[in-house]
């Protein structure tokens, strides 16, 4: 593990839908050693605790890291109103993120907010990977143009059927598994769809990795707060690991839904 | 630059900031920001005689200025402990206080026992964890039952045995009085606030446990006032926290009457606090012309 910490400006900031808002930040040292699903915890001014935040994407050549993050809380809600030019103390990059396999074939899956933490992970298998992307409505559709402009596959779900196809990722997931024979299927998103993925996964014995999010402290591994229920193997007991270090990046057959 | 370092309980520190205990781990997971080397010791995380898993998720939830905590506890275990992760802070060159915990007095001795022989400076007894029901509190919250465990573990090492206190009671100083006079070579104080959020939405606590502990800067005025009663009502050195965010804050509690000063939950809003802390006091105390931290301690002119 390597991670820094320091005040870094926000070059660019953008609302991509209600609520939710893009920005692209300077930090050559998180970019230079960032690889895809991990994170970064940031601070907002005026809160004691730090946010984490996935890496929407690191570009280590031009220095910078994209974070998209919702207004769910009051933390965020206050992090939406810094503007370009301001500074953001952010910390990273943390934990572990997806398996990064050259030549492998990928499938990933994303619902809603959980859509961006798999963006640079689609920057690496390119054209290997194709993406399913669920969200409430067409209002709410976020990054589906930069997933084929890494050139992945993209298919958009929405509950209401306002866009693409009407349904739940999952639906599309069953069908494209069983043609496209992925060696991996990453996801991330709410943990009933994560499960239903795992359960997928394991089904038709592809290897399945998802993100999963926890309320946390230190971010490092120091505090043990964010705890998740996991299991190694059929045979060992359940235990808590920790989703900043451990995580947030887990192979789903570890994970106890 | 003042003379930093600070003596307790026959410990010399090279200066006075100590991460508290269960906000820096077993030390590693900050070693890619500054060497461990900086600070004055460590206080790892509670280690109870078994591993112990802790209690379930969410354990965390933020406050004004501050957080609670329900971990539980979640650690290892003492030979692991041992075995793990005393030979890297060993290699440290900084002041190591083992802090441990237990559900009986007999736990607690064994765990003394196997720290005997090994590298650790010091032992800090915690009794006070409010997050298990054994863990400790229950021992820390009456007279008797404080000074019959500290007798006990008193007799099981030849280290500086330093106990950690509990602000949920109604007289720190009585409890404090009982660990001195059972053989405590030294007082920490002090642990978490026992509190509670709840979210008005779902009606439910934040905290899966319920209830959790205080601790940043919300706690730091009470912490303060804890450690200037206990200060004046015994003869044993204490090292006080609870809420210490700035070098500022350290030299107040030093004033207060602590030896020595630990940071925790501080660390989780700036990694860098201990650190930046001792930087702080630095620049105090050569503002204000002293040439030794230790020329503050005690020095609070009450009215
Ligand atoms: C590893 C990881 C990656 C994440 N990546 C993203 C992302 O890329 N984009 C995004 O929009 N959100 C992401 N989240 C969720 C994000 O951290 C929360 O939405 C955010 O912390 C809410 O803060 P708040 O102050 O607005 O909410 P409040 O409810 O006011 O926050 C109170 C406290 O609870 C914590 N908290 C509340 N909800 C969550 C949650 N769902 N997960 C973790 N902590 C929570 C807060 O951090 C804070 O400490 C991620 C969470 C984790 C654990
Ligand atoms: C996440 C967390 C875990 C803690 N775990 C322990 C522990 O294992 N043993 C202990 O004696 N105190 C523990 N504490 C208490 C701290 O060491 C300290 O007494 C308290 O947090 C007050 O200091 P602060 O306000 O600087 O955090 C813990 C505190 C936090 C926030």
């Amino acid at each position: 593990m390597s991670y820094f910490q320091g005040n870094d400006v926000i070059l660019h900031k953008e609302n991509l839908a209600k609520n939710i808002y893009r920005l692209v930040i300077a930090a050559p040292d998180i970019a230079a050693f960032a690889k895809a699903g991990q994170f970064v915890h940031v601070t907002v001014p005026g809160y004691f605790l730090r946010r984490p935040i996935s890496l929407c994407e690191a570009d280590s050549s031009r220095g910078t890291i994209t974070l998209v993050y919702e207004i769910r809380g009051e933390g965020t809600k206050a992090l939406a109103r810094l503007n370009e030019g301001e500074t953001l103390d952010v910390m990273g990059p943390l934990g572990h993120g997806f398996t990064l396999d050259p030549g492998k074939k990928v499938i990933v899956v994303g619902g809603g907010i959980g859509v961006p933490p798999l963006l640079q992970a689609v920057k690496f298998y390119g054209a290997n990977a194709k993406a399913i992307l669920g969200f409430r409505d067409a209002s709410a559709v976020i990054l589906e143009e930069d997933f084929r402009r890494y050139g992945a596959e993209t298919i958009v779900c929405t509950d209401n059927g306002t866009r693409g196809q009407k349904g739940f990722v999952t639906d599309a997931l069953a069908g494209m598994v069983t043609k496209e024979k992925p060696d991996y299927l990453f996801a991330c998103g709410p943990k009933v769809m994560l499960e239903k993925v795992a359960k997928i996964a394991a089904d038709q014995k592809i290897e399945c990795e998802v993100s999963l999010e926890e309320r946390m402290g230190c971010g490092v591994g120091a505090c043990l707060v964010c705890a998740c229920r996991l299991k190694r193997t059929e045979e060992e007991k359940e235990y808590y690991g920790h989703v900043c270090k451990d995580g947030p990046v887990f192979p789903a057959k570890e994970v106890v839904f | 630059m003042a003379d930093l370092s600070v003596t307790v309980a026959g410990v010399t520190f090279k200066n006075p900031i100590i991460p508290a205990s269960g906000t820096f781990g077993f030390g590693r997971e900050y070693e890619d920001l500054y060497p461990l080397s900086l600070l004055g010791g460590i206080s790892t995380k509670g280690t109870t005689l078994d591993p112990k898993d802790g209690n379930p998720p969410p354990r965390i939830a933020e406050t004004p200025a501050g957080m609670l905590n329900s971990v539980g506890l979640q650690n290892p275990g003492i030979d692991a402990f041992i075995r793990d992760a005393l030979p890297y802070l060993q290699e440290q060159d900084t002041v190591i206080i083992a802090n441990v915990a237990g559900s009986t007095v007999e736990d607690c001795v064994e765990i003394a026992r196997r720290l005997e022989n090994t590298k650790v400076h010091m032992l800090e007894l915690n009794i006070s964890c409010p997050n298990v029901k054994e863990g400790g509190v229950a021992f820390g919250t009456s007279c008797e039952s404080a000074g019959a465990i500290t007798a006990a573990v008193r007799k099981a090492t030849t280290k500086p045995l330093m106990v950690k206190l509990s602000p949920n009671v109604t007289s720190i100083t009585d409890i404090a009085k009982s660990v001195e006079a059972a053989g405590a070579d030294a007082v920490s104080l002090i642990n978490t606030l026992l509190g509670m959020r709840i979210d008005i939405e779902s009606k439910r606590p934040i905290l899966k446990n319920n209830v959790g502990g205080l601790s940043g800067p919300a706690v730091f005025p009470v912490a303060v006032r804890m450690v200037w009663q206990v200060a004046n009502a015994v003869s044993i050195p204490v090292v006080g926290m609870g809420g210490v965010a700035s070098g500022k804050d350290a030299i107040e509690m030093m004033m207060a009457g602590a030896q020595a000063v630990q940071v925790g939950a501080a660390i989780f809003h700036d990694p860098f606090a201990p650190v930046r802390i001792i930087r702080e006091m630095n620049e105090w105390l050569d503002a204000h012309a002293y040439s030794s931290v230790s020329q503050i301690i005690g020095r609070v002119e009450p009215w």
